[in-house]
């Protein structure tokens, strides 16, 4: 198995998951990667492991290029299982001499592995240790996304260990962000970003600054899942400051599901109205698209547009999840506005307007809802929303 | 008694609770936790709390 040198005595030696299709609720429907890095020095030090059942591939990828043995640190810059899953299986074939993780880190590794007797090494922010030829400066990036989590950085190479941030799930034998399409790169850290971090957002913010005041020299980013940045470091830190900051496009999303097509027939006359105005605008049915992907379009959609009819009294159970789902991962301010069918109750509407206020959206009030199926002026009425939903749009949040 | 509401992780300091963990009594005010005093769940210092209705 081909491990992939980094940087000159710096490999990846990390594992492709070319068949995880859902990562926790999140659709991965590229596969994954988990990656682990190896820095040959004074002391050889291993970056983080892989999840679990890979971790024959993270010991074949080692062992091309020095035996197990050899290596005297582990670096542990997250505890979460897709990371430090083989942990335990390699620390037992390393023996390392120190195992380095933040205070957090430590508490994480004992909670999950109960091993009291590992030569844990707590590191704070700006720590550093030395290798050798080079060093390792800690920067703790707390809850992103976990307690633990924590960043390592390498100054005499000018690289960056960013555990999961700055990452996508996506499995390729390519190893760069200049192998591949930087469109398509972007597109999936968006995924990450927003069904991984969203929720984040001020940390992260906060860690971009943080980042900048200490003023260091960043040429290639390392995350622990998906490609090494090394042509588009600028691309990917600008992609997190926009994303971060909640800066939205010019487009709306009409989020919807039916029962006998009604509040579909509605979903197209609000899509035709706001078309009209010039807004881009797509339409996913709750049926065929999966909560992940339409979190991915959420991101920097400037209006939510949300449309159920009314069953027993509620919501569909579809668009429950969804609302449950995209409430918890606190996406910023955006234009909310909501439609849907009824029988004889008719609380859809309602529901859904209460689960955007909540989010603290700017809801365009009142909300539409006609009775059993609409006629030909009420679905003219839809296109009249639609339209100034994108006025709204045009107007800014 | 106010309820203080981390700023990190979201972890709600509530003084009817108190932190067994840190062998901190119920009924024991935000302001009277000692200053070394950290979230239970991402590890910030106090003041990175703020007060919180909820
Ligand atoms: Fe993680
Ligand atoms: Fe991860
Ligand atoms: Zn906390």
């Amino acid at each position: 198995m081909k491990s992939v040198e980094i940087k000159k005595d710096i490999y990846w030696v990390g594992a492709i998951d070319w068949d995880v299709r859902d990562f926790h609720g999140y659709s991965t429907y590229k596969g994954t990667t988990y990656n682990a890095y190896l820095i040959l020095d004074d002391k050889i030090t291993l970056i983080d492991t892989v999840k679990k059942e890979f971790k024959s591939e993270l010991i074949h990828r080692i062992r091309e290029i020095i035996p197990l043995e050899k290596i005297d640190y582990i670096v542990v810059n997250h505890v979460e299982m897709d990371h430090s899953g083989s942990l335990p299986e390699i620390i037992e074939l390393v023996k390392p001499e120190k195992i380095f993780c933040s205070d957090m880190g430590k508490k994480a590794l004992l909670a999950h592995f109960h091993r009291e007797d590992w030569p844990y090494q707590v590191v704070k922010s700006n720590d550093t240790i030395s290798l050798g030829k080079r060093s390792i400066k800690f920067i703790e990036t707390r809850m992103l996304h976990w307690p633990d989590s924590m960043f390592s950085y390498v100054p005499e190479e000018a690289l960056l260990f960013s555990n999961d941030a700055f990452g996508e799930h996506l499995a390729s034998t390519e190893r760069f962000d200049d192998e591949l399409s930087i469109g398509e790169l972007i597109r999936h850290a968006a995924k990450y970003y927003a069904n991984i971090i969203l929720l984040y957002s001020r940390l992260v913010k906060k860690q971009l600054e943080n980042l900048e005041k200490l003023n260091l020299k960043i040429d290639m980013i390392a995350p622990d899942h998906g490609v090494v940045w090394r042509s588009h470091v600028k691309e990917i830190l600008e992609a997190y400051h926009n994303w971060c900051n909640n800066k939205t496009e010019e487009k709306a999303l009409v989020v919807y599901d039916t029962m006998w097509h009604s509040t579909e027939m509605m979903a197209k006359a609000i899509c035709d109205g706001i078309e009209k105005e010039g807004v881009n605008v797509k339409v996913f049915n709750l049926e065929v698209n999966h909560h992940s992907d339409i979190m991915t379009e959420v991101l920097d959609a400037r209006a939510i547009v949300l449309g159920s009819p009314t069953l027993n009294n509620g919501l569909l159970p579809t668009m429950a999840g969804f609302l449950n789902y995209m409430k918890g991962l606190k996406p910023g301010t955006k234009i909310g506005a909501a439609f849907g069918s009824y029988g004889w109750s008719g609380e859809a509407v309602k529901i859904m307007t209460q689960y955007m206020k909540d989010m603290k959206f700017n809801i365009l009030e009142p909300g539409i809802r006609f009775q059993y199926v609409p006629t030909h002026a009420q679905l003219k009425e839809c296109v009249e929303f639609g339209k100034r939903i994108g006025k709204a749009i045009k107007e800014g949040i | 008694m106010k309820k203080y509401k981390c700023s990190i992780c979201g972890y709600v300091y509530d003084p009817a609770n108190g932190d067994e963990n840190a062998n901190i009594s119920p009924g024991t005010s935000f302001e009277d936790l000692p200053d070394d005093w950290v979230c239970p769940i991402c590890g910030a210092t106090k003041d990175q709390f703020e007060v919180t209705e909820d």
